[in-house]
């Protein structure tokens, strides 16, 4: 469904992506580790769009995303879970997650918007009294909890999932992680989730790539993770600080 | 010759940020003529921008008017001239101070405002996430704050103007013994419909730049609280220069033709 083929982008002259492939099939939950700074969210903000690769191509079902003529129609297929749940403060917390039935091409009556709003933080695990609250007013894990509510809301066919777990307790991590995988499955979505902490892996992904220095090390299914013998993959899993990758960078 | 590459840069770089600036304002100009429309964040761009502003417009205004009757009436003196303190402070506030003080009130006010939020919202993603959620940041939150500016800030003027011309009114009538009749009659026949409408049209643009300035140094901000604080300071500075520069450049327009 999202095929990455040798993109490369650069910022001056830090090289960030040195020819990403990469392939993740309809309805599948990829997940891509690596350290800091090596280009994880540039991956996924290249396929939105939001940053442009300075060469190689990105295709959503086929379609160039650098070619879309309709760009509204091509974002409303996406949803996004920001690291820093990315909410905006001037807004309740229903407007927050109802932003896109509130606007645009996907646009309801304002009653109806607020029903699915509450539906949604209701499926995420929060009270409707949540609702008219503004993100300032909530803690960290609830603030992930609406972010992942306003990304759900439109019900779109992929979602990508930035740090979904960084910053918060393991038990509110393991929250996190259990809604993200009970709403892929219950969706169909297809999702691509960038994390640091195995447990998210193992909990949310189908298949895992590994980027290190600009390229996909390895890629494959969650369960050949462990055994996959490649040196670097078994250091980052393992969380050793000696190994081929450098621990001061 | 290292100084002369170093001249050379400066600029070109000067050069190139009246390009990007430049094209940044025609952008904004075909967000505000193209739909979609956001009138939610239009009435609170004339909400704060407008509304909110008139206390420190007001107080500005009066204090101003007030001290330009004490200097006029004490340099008139000098040389038996101080029966025209209503026709100078008439037109020194609505021709110069009135735009001018409302335009720097503004560019402290609202620039800031307008460059620490957007600057924030690009630190935590959230310019990044309107556009995931198919709303262009342009569209979204510059078009309605530049446009909102541009017809708000000649009423603040406006406003400015009146109430200026009443301090001036109030010094005058209760300690410089003027009589309040002559003193507003003096004042109308002085002003003439030039003054009024070139006093608005500053305003015009004074708001237009103020706002253009906080939306391109906040969407161009640097990353963290040091982004934020450089895009706000830059903001503030570049507005009360162009303010400053257009005010020259509009008064040889109006008053020099």
């Amino acid at each position: 469904m999202i095929t990455l083929d040798n993109v490369h982008k650069s910022f001056g002259d830090n090289h960030v992506l040195r020819g990403v492939d990469l392939h993740v099939a309809r309805g599948t939950s990829m997940v891509i580790i690596g350290g800091s700074g090596t280009g994880k969210s540039i991956t996924i903000k290249t396929v939105l769009g939001l940053v442009t690769p300075d060469q190689g191509t990105i295709t959503v079902d086929g379609q160039d995303v650098t070619k879309t003529g309709d760009r509204d129609a091509f974002l409303a297929r996406f949803g996004m879970l920001f690291q820093g749940a990315a909410l905006f403060d001037s807004l309740p917390v229903w407007q927050n997650v109802a932003f896109r039935l509130l606007r645009g091409s996907l646009a309801k009556p304002r009653d109806e918007a607020r029903h699915i709003a509450i539906e949604k933080l209701r499926r995420v695990g929060l009270t409707p009294d949540v609702a008219d609250r503004l993100p300032a007013e909530l803690s960290g894990g609830m603030q992930k909890r609406v972010g992942l509510a306003r990304a759900i809301a439109a019900e779109p066919e992929i979602i990508f999932f930035d740090e979904p777990t960084t910053g918060l307790d393991p038990i509110m991590a393991g929250v996190i992680n259990d809604l993200i995988r009970e709403i892929v499955t219950e969706m169909g979505a297809t999702t691509m989730t960038i994390t640091h902490d195995m447990t998210s892996v193992r909990s949310i992904a189908d298949t895992v790539a590994m980027l290190h220095g600009g390229k996909i090390r390895w890629t494959g299914p969650v369960s050949d993770m462990d055994s996959a013998g490649d040196p670097y993959v078994d250091q980052f899993i393992h969380g050793r600080a000696t190994g081929p990758i450098e621990a001061v960078r | 010759m290292s100084f002369v590459a170093a001249i050379g840069r400066t600029v070109l770089g000067f050069l190139a940020a009246i390009g990007r600036v430049s094209l940044f304002a025609w952008a904004t100009l075909t967000h505000i003529l193209r739909p979609p429309f956001y009138p939610r964040e239009f009435g609170l761009a004339l909400l704060n921008i407008g509304w909110l502003s008139l206390p420190v417009v007001g107080l500005t205004a009066i204090f101003t008017g007030g001290a330009l009757a004490l200097q006029i009436y004490a340099g008139g003196a000098r040389f038996n001239a101080e029966a025209v303190v209503p026709q100078i402070v008439a037109i020194g506030m609505v021709r110069e101070l009135g735009p001018v003080l409302v335009g720097l009130m503004i560019a402290a006010r609202v620039t800031s405002s307008i460059a620490a939020e957007i600057a924030t919202m690009k630190v935590t993603e959230q310019i990044d996430a309107l556009v995931t959620l198919s709303t262009h940041p342009m569209k979204y939150l510059t078009a309605p704050r530049v446009l909102a500016a541009t017809l708000v800030v000649p009423l603040l003027v406006g406003v400015g103007d009146i109430i200026g011309i009443f301090g001036g009114y109030a010094v005058a009538t209760g300690t410089l013994g003027f009589n309040a009749a002559a003193y507003i009659q003096n004042t109308v026949d002085f002003l003439q419909l030039r003054d009024i409408t070139s006093s608005l049209a500053k305003g015009a643009v004074f708001g237009c730049l103020a706002a253009l300035m906080g939306c391109y140094f906040g969407m161009n901000s640097g990353r963290g609280a040091q982004g934020v604080g450089r895009a706000t300071k830059g903001s503030v500075e570049a507005a009360a220069v162009l303010i400053l520069a257009a005010n020259f450049v509009l008064t040889g327009v109006f008053f020099s033709l």
